[in-house]
């Protein structure tokens, strides 16, 4: 079995996020950089799955020069190989341009079952899965926390969440599956697993390549990034318990008309 | 006039989703302020009733896919119905709830269109001709104002945000039939269970009541769990919680769990990790109780109770629940 993994390397959880000084993007200059966290669910599940059938895991990205320590976290972690399209621009323009190249990656590839984070934390787009399946013609699945795949691997079933519970799909082989928070425990990198990283193939595509061309899209432009800011009553309840309780419920109530 | 916005029309058990609501009280309006008017799009076993719904709600031509086949979701057969509807009614821009549905639709009609896709919205308008939107991103910890043409956009209103707007009696619209039967889906949807849990889902939930590690184990959610059930809210977690095992993740709110946006939000025993905050603070009135008083939680807090989990959220609960039967 051949499971592709896609990886995206995004500023840490707990990065603030400043607009920079012309108020046109956000200022990352200084932030940590990390794999993603939902891609580490998606490449679990290929290495578990790699493990029940067999085959193998190659890791594919669209980034910058930093994405290698990325990469070479996933190689660590148990992924055979990795091909990676260095375009820091291209990484920057949008889930239609990233897809598109992911896509291209992919067909070369030829895996059976594509593996993604269901978002990337960073842009919050939750699109990329969805447009590289429409791009290679495959099904999806996605905000997945169940997948079984078939012993014949023309089948798979994932359980995805939604508003109130889990729904079932059934796909048909290839497919791609973008991974919730809940679908396994990552595993860490061990010392063996980090010096045969080393020695494991990452190779460089470019877009020229890949004979992507893109489409006349209208551009996005960007008008300004701002940090939300609300105004907060910042009122503090005093009293003991139960005052504090009687009182918060009537505000809630009477003041705040919410319940 | 001419069709300037669709909307996707999302059903549950025969009735539109009050986030599909949210998206065509704005898709009317994002129509109108482009000068014309809205079609909407309507997929299901017999979406009739949904198509009548619609034109309540402001559509002027609802364009309905029927099928057997069609009553659980199918990405690849939905897609088409959206695109084809996009076709036939001449409308350039695409507008979905930010619903699970939503979410894994829209960036599928947006590639088959290689039109731009903007999630996650919580404000649009037509100006100067432009489609302006805002969207946060990073959970929320900056917001992206963008602008594009109107005429090639998908984009997914977030739900919670938007006003649903007023019913039109008796209002009609013109309906076209979609035929969508030579698509055959590689993935659908063949079973649904619920959460079997009688609290709202914490995504869709106007009022919220989250629990974090102050709650100290989890034989103490309970404690979270009848707060929220005396004020008809959903449940949240924070992340510490979660991976702690004490409920499931499907109640995570924060960077790495749901953004939530509800009328009113309740942080139990929650510190306010960044994280966390970023997921909750879009939240129209957020009111925390914790034992430390300089827990970061307060600073963006309306109204905050330094005291404990264990004696404050039994009495609130009490309260809540008098004051609700006293109205």
């Amino acid at each position: 079995m051949k499971i592709a993994v896609c990886l995206k390397q995004v500023p840490a959880t707990d990065s603030k996020i400043k607009p920079t000084a012309d108020g046109k993007a956000a200022d990352l200059s200084g932030v940590e950089w990390i794999p993603n966290p939902y891609d580490e669910y998606a490449l679990e599940e290929a290495l578990q799955l790699k493990e029940k059938h067999g085959g193998e895991v190659v890791v594919l990205s669209v980034g910058g020069e930093k994405i290698e320590s990325a990469l070479r976290q996933a190689l660590a972690v148990g992924a055979d190989r990795a091909v990676v399209l260095k375009d820091a621009a291209l990484a920057e323009a949008g889930p239609l341009a990233v897809s598109r190249a992911l896509a291209a990656m992919l067909k070369r590839e030829e895996p059976n079952l594509v593996l993604c984070g269901k978002q990337a934390v960073d842009d919050d787009a939750m699109a990329v899965p969805a447009m590289v399946a429409e791009r290679l013609g495959w099904p999806q699945a996605t905000v997945v926390v169940k997948l079984e795949v078939a012993d014949d691997l023309a089948s798979a079933r994932a359980e995805r969440e939604v508003e109130g519970g889990h729904e079932t799909v059934e796909l048909a082989l290839p497919a791609v599956i973008a991974a919730q928070k809940g679908l396994n425990e990552p595993r860490y990198a061990n010392l063996k697993g980090i010096m045969a990283a080393k020695k494991k193939p990452i190779d460089t595509v470019n877009a020229g390549d890949l004979g992507i061309e893109a489409p006349g899209t209208p551009a996005v432009e960007v008008l300004q990034v701002s940090q939300p800011s609300q105004e907060r009553k910042n009122r503090m309840i005093e009293g003991d318990a139960a005052q504090q309780a009687e009182e918060l419920a009537r505000i809630l109530h009477e003041d705040e008309k919410l319940i | 006039m001419a069709h300037r916005v669709l909307v996707f029309v999302e059903q549950r058990e025969g009735t539109i989703k009050k986030a599909s609501l949210e998206a065509l009280a704005l898709g009317a309006r994002l129509a109108s302020e482009a000068g014309g008017t809205m079609a909407a799009v309507v997929v299901g076993k017999d979406p009739a009733p949904l198509a009548a719904e619609a034109a309540a709600r402001g559509a002027a031509a609802v364009y309905a896919a029927a099928g057997d086949g069609l009553d659980l979701y199918a990405t690849e057969s939905y897609a088409a119905a959206v695109v084809r509807a996009r076709e036939q009614s001449g409308a350039g821009m695409v507008v979905l709830a930010a619903s699970a549905m939503g979410k894994d639709l829209a960036p599928r009609v947006a590639a088959r269109l290689d039109a731009n896709y903007l999630p996650e919205v919580t404000e649009a308008a037509i100006e100067g001709g432009r489609l302006v939107v805002s969207r946060p991103q990073y959970a929320g910890k900056a917001v992206w104002k963008l602008a594009t043409d109107p005429e090639k956009v998908v984009i997914a209103a977030r739900p919670n945000v938007f006003p649903v707007g007023d019913r039109t009696e008796g209002a009609s619209a013109e309906t076209v039939a979609l035929d969508v039967s030579d698509v055959t889906p590689r993935g659908r949807v063949v079973d649904f269970h619920t959460a079997g849990k009688d609290t709202v889902d914490v995504a869709e939930a106007e009022m919220i009541v989250s629990g974090g590690r102050g709650l100290k184990g989890p034989e103490h959610f309970p404690l979270v769990f009848d707060l929220a059930k005396a004020m008809g809210a959903g449940v949240g977690a924070s992340r510490a919680v979660v991976d702690a095992g004490w409920i499931d993740h499907d109640h995570q709110v924060g960077q790495t769990g749901k953004t939530v946006s509800p009328t009113l939000y309740v942080a139990c025993g929650i510190s306010g990790a960044i994280q966390h905050l970023a997921g909750m603070r879009t939240s129209k009135c957020i009111v925390a109780i914790n034992k430390d008083a300089d827990a970061p939680i307060f600073k963006i807090a309306d109204y905050g109770i330094v005291g404990d989990v264990f004696e404050v959220l039994p009495k609130l609960t009490e309260a809540v629940k008098r004051v609700k039967g006293a109205s």
